[in-house]
């Protein structure tokens, strides 16, 4: 690569919140672009090359998944503070997905089942301790979608989004181009 | 012999019967209008108000209006398409939608609308309401978290006896379609599916029935919602 090119990549982050990492996965389905990805773009604080805080400004933002505790807020947060550009991919991310199916129970409701009367837990936590150390994130009452805590730029839909609309997004914000998505790709599953 | 009377579709002249339903008229003539509510061969109900299109001037919902002579019908407006898609909003907004869970995923008409407007996040705060599954009738299985209330169900799907198999209860925001036991637990498997089939969404599906179609080869999977009537 020449420096000049070097010089002019915009600089994605990318976060995985309240999800299961299966928008990551698809944006890898990219296949042999991976190549022209790298020429067009360096990676800051991600996943994918294990940056865990921001090192400098940031040009676009991925973010997948939705607020399910309180360290999901601040990493969403700090991805609208650092990015320019901030896109949420995934249904998990524009809607909540699999993890808001619990919004509709009550917190209490929801953590009583999974530490005291579950099929794996009933009768094996006589204390009937819930966890509440300060290190663990505290879990928020539902689970928020990212354009409900911070301004989100542009939505990707999908579970998980196509790697051709992720591949087509990232080009058209990566060379200033509007996205108008083929319709094979633009799915809500 | 019927007798046609002349209208014009968004300015194009065109022909219709008679007393015609709109919607019904508009597809002779190559004219999509979206629709959720109506079905072909159920009384219209005019309930989704998606179908609104201008008629000399003034909006009303296609699906409950006849054709006249004279008439003159616009079909497309940004503003209509804006509202068209505000109403797609609204319905997932309220309700609990979550597509990749859904068995009428990619043959769902509302997502099929959502796809056609392009909806990515709905422009109303999502509501989450708590609404049940009720799996315990012997047929069928009411999804309450992904009914729309449009009652294409109570209209169109009666038992042998011409009893009803579906009503509501409360009303507004709280109007919930209900099964109705009795009726609905011996009934045949064509009515089943049927009733399946009227459901615009997956919130009435066979008992035992679930994903059945690779992804892929689904009704909306190539090819938007409408573009059978018009590309």
């Amino acid at each position: 690569m020449s420096p000049k090119a070097a010089k002019t990549r915009k600089i994605i982050a990318t976060t995985s919140l309240a999800g299961c990492f299966g928008c990551h996965m698809s944006l890898l389905d990219i296949d042999e672009r991976l190549f022209d990805l790298i020429e067009l773009v360096e990676f800051n604080k991600s996943p994918f090359d294990d940056i865990k805080t921001f090192t400098r400004e940031c040009d676009i933002g991925l973010v997948e998944g939705g607020c399910c505790n309180d360290e999901n807020v601040h990493v969403l947060t700090e991805f609208r503070k650092h990015c320019k550009t901030l896109v949420a991919f995934g249904e998990c991310a524009l809607m909540g997905g699999l993890p808001a199916l619990r919004n509709t129970i009550p917190l209490r409701e929801c953590l009583e089942e999974a530490y005291l009367h579950g099929p794996t837990v009933a009768g094996r936590n006589p204390q009937g301790l819930i966890p509440s150390d300060p290190d663990i994130p505290k879990i928020l009452n539902r689970v928020y979608p990212c354009h409900e805590v911070v301004k989100i730029d542009y939505f990707l839909p999908g579970c998980p989004p196509s790697a051709d609309l992720i591949w087509d997004a990232l080009v058209a914000l990566v060379t200033g181009q509007e996205l108008e998505p083929q319709y094979r790709t633009f799915k809500f599953d | 012999m019927a007798s046609f009377v002349r209208f014009t579709l968004d300015g194009r002249a065109c022909l219709a019967e008679e007393g015609a339903q709109l919607v019904a008229a508009a597809k002779e003539c190559g004219v999509y209008i979206p629709t959720l509510c109506n079905y072909p061969g159920i009384p219209p109900k005019g309930a989704c108000r998606i179908c609104t299109v201008l008629v000399n001037g003034i909006p009303q919902t296609a699906c409950t209006t006849k054709v006249v002579e004279d008439m003159a019908v616009v079909t497309r407006t940004p503003e209509l398409e804006e509202f068209r898609k505000a109403v797609v909003e609204i319905l997932f907004a309220e309700g609990n939608h979550l597509c990749p869970s859904c068995e009428r995923s990619g043959n769902c008409e509302l997502q099929a609308l959502a796809y056609r407007y392009r909806v990515t996040v709905p422009h109303f705060p999502y509501l989450f309401p708590k609404r049940d599954v009720e799996a315990w009738h012997p047929k069928l299985v009411k999804d309450h978290n992904r009914c729309i209330q449009c009652k294409r169900c109570i209209r169109g799907i009666h038992n042998a006896e011409g009893k009803a198999i579906f009503a509501f209860g409360k009303r507004g925001d709280k109007v919930v379609i209900n099964i109705d036991p009795e009726t609905s637990k011996n009934i045949s498997d064509e009515l089943a599916q049927r009733a399946m089939d009227i459901c615009p969404v997956g919130a009435i599906l066979r008992k035992g029935k679930g994903f059945d179609t690779p992804i892929g080869r689904r009704k909306y999977d190539h090819q938007p919602i409408g573009s059978e009537v018009q590309a």
